[in-house]
């Protein structure tokens, strides 16, 4: 029998891509095998699509006369996306809390390939959340206006936003460290910022001093440009203004999470 | 990371030399001067009770955590300021069992591999060994969220072991494991040691840090009250030890009080276990007296043995706090309360 402390020795440390898509595959199988993560990946985008646009949907006329499944999905990608996220800082406190990451931090690997390797995942869980919203709604009526190009573009800036939400969750993760704390910090900004914006109905219809915080909300960028971009108009500014903020969130999140990371211990 | 194709070597330098190391955490000094030097393929297991500062010595040893002062070297690199090179050198299995509950046991193990820079067929070959090794290749292809507490322990170790480190750091490794785990875990350290692994653990089990460690580093609060090999530290605790048991719902303290002045020093008494016990230096010469006296209190016992100390005697006794005088039970064990008390009031009657 071999001996069990000299084989294996590794030659080489593991490079950045290696650690990153190993993480990655991690929390994608996490993804299909944790009850909650398969709840916020399926049942929920689902109920929101036909929640709203059944319960909000007679009562609230969409603006140009477009239906309300149309005006209403962008705003939904936004809101799924925003509640999924908040799932990412659970899943970071509970890796510290449980001592996952003490291991990790452990190991010859690039410190922030954990949080990388947690942010691609959430993106390919945005990317099957995304589609499966757009088959729902499609079932009801819902249908792009602005060319297949667009709504490819409206897909990748949804997945998009949902790397800046990532890495603000991550962030939220590993500074309360509470897996429950963390879970509740993350979905209180999403509900305050989707529910003041442009993502439900039109900003015009909000009593004036609302429209000014609602114009100046982020989730009113992200949501506008992802309505431009299916429902047509112009789309130049709006996206524009989106990515300036999705830019805005990483500059302020990414070394401020890594740094983070690089001191926490269980 | 510079990215040299060579192993940093273990070699010619201890496994672990550590320098006054310090570190605070708020009010709470859990680390105080600690000095620490483990020899290459040796054995040093850290012994202390809960909050003596042993997992902040596993962490910055192991580069999670940065010592206020001080400084250390695993295998001859500075835990700060070559952190990286240190990681390649390391195992580690930290105080709970850091294992991904949702994955298989085989997966954790193969993902553990990858991210130490192994190629994928070797992190699946070296997965399999483990398994085998650590008795759980029944359960491999089961989730460990499934997994006895044992089991899981057993992977963590495994985990630790995957990339085959020179310097291996084991919190508290048999936590949680039964006696045939226990052992099966001492005999898998037994190989790994003398196939040249460097070990520090830290344990609660005297038996444990008895029958591993080449040399035991007593802490408390911080500070390194003792340090030697494990006959060394009996030496120091000197004599033999008398140790009687009440019979059942009889109070030890008057045990205790009967037996004042007899023994080399004064008696501890665990209440909760209806037990005395008291330090002699010729046994053997007392045991007539001892009748006399249990005689004279009209006191019975259900069990007497005079025995050589163990372990346990030698850490109650160095990590007793100056000035107090007596190895105190009461102090660890709050059950215990309840006879020190009795054994105060019934010395004032």
């Amino acid at each position: 029998m071999s001996a069990i402390a000299t084989t294996a020795r590794p030659a080489a440390p593991a490079s950045a891509l290696v650690s990153v898509a190993t993480i990655t595959a991690r929390n994608l199988r996490r993804l299909v095998r944790v009850p909650t993560l398969i709840a916020f990946a399926t049942v929920q985008p689902v109920l929101f699509v036909l929640l709203f646009t059944y319960v909000f949907g007679g009562a609230i006329q969409s603006p140009g006369g477009s239906r309300y499944i149309d005006y209403l999905l962008p705003g939904l990608f936004v809101l799924a996306i925003g509640f999924g996220a908040s799932q990412t800082g659970v899943a970071i406190a509970d890796d510290l809390a449980s001592g996952m990451i003490d291991r990790f931090r452990s190991l010859p690997m690039p410190s922030a390939a954990v949080l990388a390797g947690r942010v691609a995942a959430d993106a390919v869980r945005n990317l099957f959340v995304v589609a499966l919203m757009i088959a729902v709604a499609s079932a009801i009526g819902f249908r792009f206006h602005a060319g297949p190009a667009a709504a490819l573009a409206a897909v990748a800036l949804a997945v998009t936003v949902g790397i800046a939400f990532s890495w603000l969750n991550l962030l939220l993760g590993l500074l309360v460290r509470n897996p429950e704390s963390a879970g509740l910090a993350g979905l209180f900004p999403v509900i305050i910022l989707v529910f003041t914006s442009s993502a439900m109905v039109p900003v015009a219809t909000m009593p004036g001093w609302l429209q000014a915080f609602a114009n100046v909300n982020p989730v009113t960028a992200f949501v506008d440009a992802l309505r431009a971009l299916c429902l047509g108009g112009p789309t130049a500014a709006p996206v524009l203004e989106a990515l300036a903020w999705i830019g805005g969130l990483l500059l302020a999140t990414v070394p401020a999470a890594i740094r983070r990371y690089r001191h926490a211990t269980a | 990371m510079t990215a040299t194709h060579q192993p940093p070597k273990a070699g010619g330098q201890p496994a672990i030399l550590a320098q006054g190391l310090s570190k605070r955490f708020g009010a709470a000094q859990a680390l105080d001067g600690v000095d620490l030097e483990l020899a290459t393929g040796k054995v040093v297991a850290l012994l202390g009770p809960n909050g003596a500062g042993k997992t902040t010595a596993v962490r910055i040893l192991a580069t999670l955590l940065a010592p206020d002062a001080g400084r250390a070297r695993v295998a001859g690199f500075d835990v700060v300021k070559e952190a990286g090179a240190v990681r390649r050198l390391i195992g580690l299995s930290g105080q709970y069992a850091a294992v991904d509950a949702y994955l298989t046991g085989r997966e954790n193990l193969r993902m553990i591999g990858r991210l130490y820079g192994l190629a994928r067929h070797a992190a699946r070959r070296r997965a399999e060994e483990l398994l085998e090794r650590l008795d759980l290749l029944g359960a491999a292809g089961r989730l460990v969220g499934t997994y006895s507490g044992g089991m899981r322990r057993r992977l963590d170790v495994a985990a630790s072991l995957v990339a085959a480190p020179p310097v291996l750091f084991l919190d508290e490794p048999t936590t949680g494991l039964d006696p045939r785990g226990r052992i099966a875990l001492w005999e898998l350290l037994g190989e790994l040691t003398a196939e040249g692994t460097s070990l520090l653990l830290t344990t609660q089990y005297m038996e444990e840090a008895d029958r591993l460690a080449d040399a035991i580093v007593v802490i408390d609060r911080g500070r390194v009250v003792a340090k030697g090999t494990a006959d060394q530290l009996k030496a120091r605790v000197g004599g033999d030890r008398l140790e009687l048991h009440t019979l059942p719902g009889g109070d030890p303290s008057d045990l205790a009080r009967a037996l004042a002045g007899l023994g080399s020093g004064p008696p501890t008494v665990d209440a909760a276990a209806g037990r005395v016990v008291l330090p002699v230096d010729d046994g053997p010469a007392l045991l007539a007296e001892l009748a006399t006296r249990l005689a004279a209190f009209d006191l019975r016992v259900a069990d007497l043995a005079l025995r050589r100390p163990t372990l346990d005697d030698v850490f109650l006794a160095l990590t007793d706090h100056p000035g107090s005088g007596t190895t105190d039970y009461a102090q660890r064990n709050p059950s215990a309360e309840d006879g020190r008390r009795a054994l105060a009031s019934g010395s004032t009657p």
